[in-house]
């Protein structure tokens, strides 16, 4: 009799982790050998990445389809620039600081809007998130309606800064651009991780669970409005850790900005609806298709918007499963597989005695 | 008395609301479909009757009777040619695909028409207003009012005295047992869009008199109609004109303290309903 296992990974799963582990050293150092525009390229490609992993979290798989997550983009910013203008912490400390407390703040308002199911869940998400601009809009010190900036000079520890001006032979502003830089560039991937190996978890299977149906979900013991809550939460932490670091890069926030459906939640689903709903690989790939139409057709306008919006509409209604997710399901390529598989596991030789030993 | 006037200012106001949000309730109540592009919908509808006045020369009220069949033709191939693919799919598709369909009425707008504020223009009837000692009610703000219960109205009499609204309302309970009847779910979605569309361009037309429009103004009359709908529950449309005055009342007394706090209150009071009263204040029966 053969012993089975419970498997989540294959072997092209660990090619592409060793293979992602390069990739990240080739960005750590790539601000050496890139020209500054397209270091500030990458920075927005990794925060849009880690956004958009948030989104697809939800909407991939807990089932929960926001268009809100500019609330968390737009308090994760206001968080940075209150702890660094009226509190006075050090810019890096108050990112840290901003997303630990609109984490705690993701717990109440994510138990409100919870209430709420399906497409009302969507709009109500949408509400919640004017409601903060309309209030930060209200918040004089840190420039109400028409926002503020960040001091400049606040920007990165002096010492870091003189480090890696003369390691990468760059004026100042560009040395703080490039700190930055790696910062965005290890939120990415602490966001990734975590949520891959969230997915992995007790807390993943649940959510693919509850996705897939929730009656059932129910009937095997799962706890529904728990585990949403608590994947709302984690894709508040990640989209408030990236909205602080955008707000730290630009140096200046308002309400509009902060707060804008386009710019953090369409272009985010956008992202996700491109590369693929409901796979690691498809926002990575989505937001390189993304930044790339961005640079290259900005300049059209309206134009622009209208064919992100119609590309949208067409990939909806003639492959739902995106870019990644057609090509994965025709070659069975996984990257990062979050899937369970049993496997076969041949028998030991203790298993083999114990075998002949029972009769 | 000032307190009357605001109350008799939120609930007037809260016509216009409940004119944006009967057309959502509709169309949710036929095919479970939330149109997240129904407040851009009007907007366009709006710079429809702006088009026809500049151009062909028409006053608004004329543009309304020209434009309410192409909306409603519009709002008919909407549904055949688009929706209609959507509505196998679980919640996804027809939710993003409405979301598109925002950003692509948004920016074609804005193309076309510019960011500028536009109204529609009614001449002296406009500012002209009834008074009643210190309480003063304008005529257009009055007029959407009666409108909006004809509306309400003249709705809850198609969906419960005709055969097309027992069409439009077993088809809501039931698709496979319609079809067992040899109704083709398909027309009925695509007619209960064009009728929805009819009552946006009537909302638009309001809006337009009203007050300023411009092509972003379509995702917070989304949310006004939004909110409208879920404080009145869905029982009926009776149910969205209360939860429509509700909002307004909520806006115009937010409005009295603060003019920064009018949109703030309506969301609070609709936030504080889905805490309290998730179902609505006036939810379905059973």
């Amino acid at each position: 009799m053969a012993a089975y296992a419970t498997l989540a990974a294959t072997r092209t799963s660990r090619i592409a982790l060793i293979a992602s582990a390069l990739v990240v050293v080739l960005l750590i150092v790539a601000p050496r050998f890139l020209p500054r525009s397209l270091t500030q390229d990458m920075l927005l490609i990794f925060l849009l990445a880690a956004m958009a992993q948030c989104w697809n979290l939800l909407a991939g798989y807990a089932g929960l389809i926001s268009v809100g997550q500019q609330t968390f983009v737009g308090l994760g910013g206001y968080g940075l620039f209150a702890g660094a203008i009226t509190f006075g912490l050090d810019p890096l400390l108050s990112v840290v600081v901003a997303a630990a407390v609109v984490t705690a703040l993701a717990f109440p308002i994510g138990a409100l809007v919870l209430r709420m199911q399906g497409a009302y869940f969507a709009v109500v998400t949408w509400v919640v998130a004017e409601v903060f601009r309309v209030l930060l809009a209200q918040w004089m010190a840190l420039g109400g309606g028409t926002g503020t900036s960040l001091p400049g000079s606040s920007i990165g520890n002096a010492a870091a800064v003189r480090w890696v001006s003369d390691a990468f032979g760059v004026r100042a502003p560009a040395a703080r651009e490039i700190i930055i830089y790696w910062i965005a560039l290890a939120a990415m991937v602490g966001v990734i991780a975590a949520i891959y190996w969230l997915l992995r978890s007790r807390l993943g299977l649940a959510l693919s669970a509850i996705r897939d149906g929730e009656v059932a979900a129910e009937s095997v013991g799962i706890d529904i409005w728990r585990n949403k809550l608590i994947a709302y939460a984690i894709a508040a932490c990640g989209t408030a850790l990236a909205g602080a670091l955008y707000f730290l890069s630009n140096g200046r926030i308002s309400p509009d900005s902060a707060f804008s459906v386009l710019d953090w939640t369409a272009y985010v689903i956008f992202i996700v609806v491109i590369g693929g709903i409901g796979t690691l690989e498809g926002p990575l790939l989505g937001t390189v298709i993304f930044v790339v139409l961005r640079s290259t057709l900005s300049g059209y306008g309206p134009w622009y918007l209208i064919l992100i919006g119609a590309l949208g509409i067409a990939v909806m209604l003639t492959a739902p499963k995106g870019i990644w997710g057609t090509f994965s399901r025709r070659t069975g390529v996984q990257l990062f597989p979050t899937r369970r598989r049993l496997a076969a596991i041949l028998p030991t030789p203790i298993e083999t005695e114990a075998r002949h030993a029972d009769p | 008395m000032s307190a009357l006037n605001t109350l008799i200012q939120g609930v007037l106001l809260g016509g216009l609301y409940a004119l944006y949000a009967v057309g959502l309730a509709l169309i949710f109540g036929v095919m479970r479909l939330v149109n997240l592009a129904h407040g851009d919908f009007i907007v366009l509808g709006a710079f429809v009757m702006l088009g026809l006045g500049t151009v062909v020369g028409v006053p608004a009220p004329v543009a309304l009777m020209i434009a309410l069949p192409f909306m409603f033709a519009l709002g008919w191939g909407l549904q055949r040619l688009v929706l209609n693919r959507t509505l196998e799919n679980d919640l996804l598709v027809p939710l993003l695909v409405t979301f598109g369909l925002s950003i692509i009425i948004q920016n074609g707008l804005l193309q076309i028409f510019s960011a500028d504020s536009r109204r529609l223009t009614l001449g002296a009837l406009e500012t002209a207003s009834y008074s009643f000692g210190a309480i003063s009610i304008g005529v257009v703000p009055l007029l959407t009012f009666i409108v909006a219960v004809a509306v309400v109205a003249g709705l809850s009499l198609l969906f419960y005295r005709t055969s097309l609204g027992r069409t439009l309302r077993a088809t809501s309970d039931s698709l496979p047992v319609v079809e067992l009847m040899g109704v083709d779910p398909r027309k009925v979605f695509a007619t209960a869009m064009g009728i929805s569309f009819l009552v946006i361009t009537v909302s638009a037309f309001f809006m337009g008199v009203r007050a300023n429009f411009d092509p972003s103004a379509g995702p917070s009359r989304l949310l006004y109609a939004f909110e409208a709908v879920v404080i009145g529950g869905l029982g009926s449309f009776w149910g969205t004109l209360a939860g429509g005055i509700v909002l307004g009342i909520a806006q115009a007394v937010g409005g009295s303290i603060n003019p920064a706090y009018q949109q703030l209150a309506g969301h609070l009071v609709f936030l504080a309903v889905i805490l309290l009263r998730p179902r609505g204040l006036l939810p379905k029966a059973g």
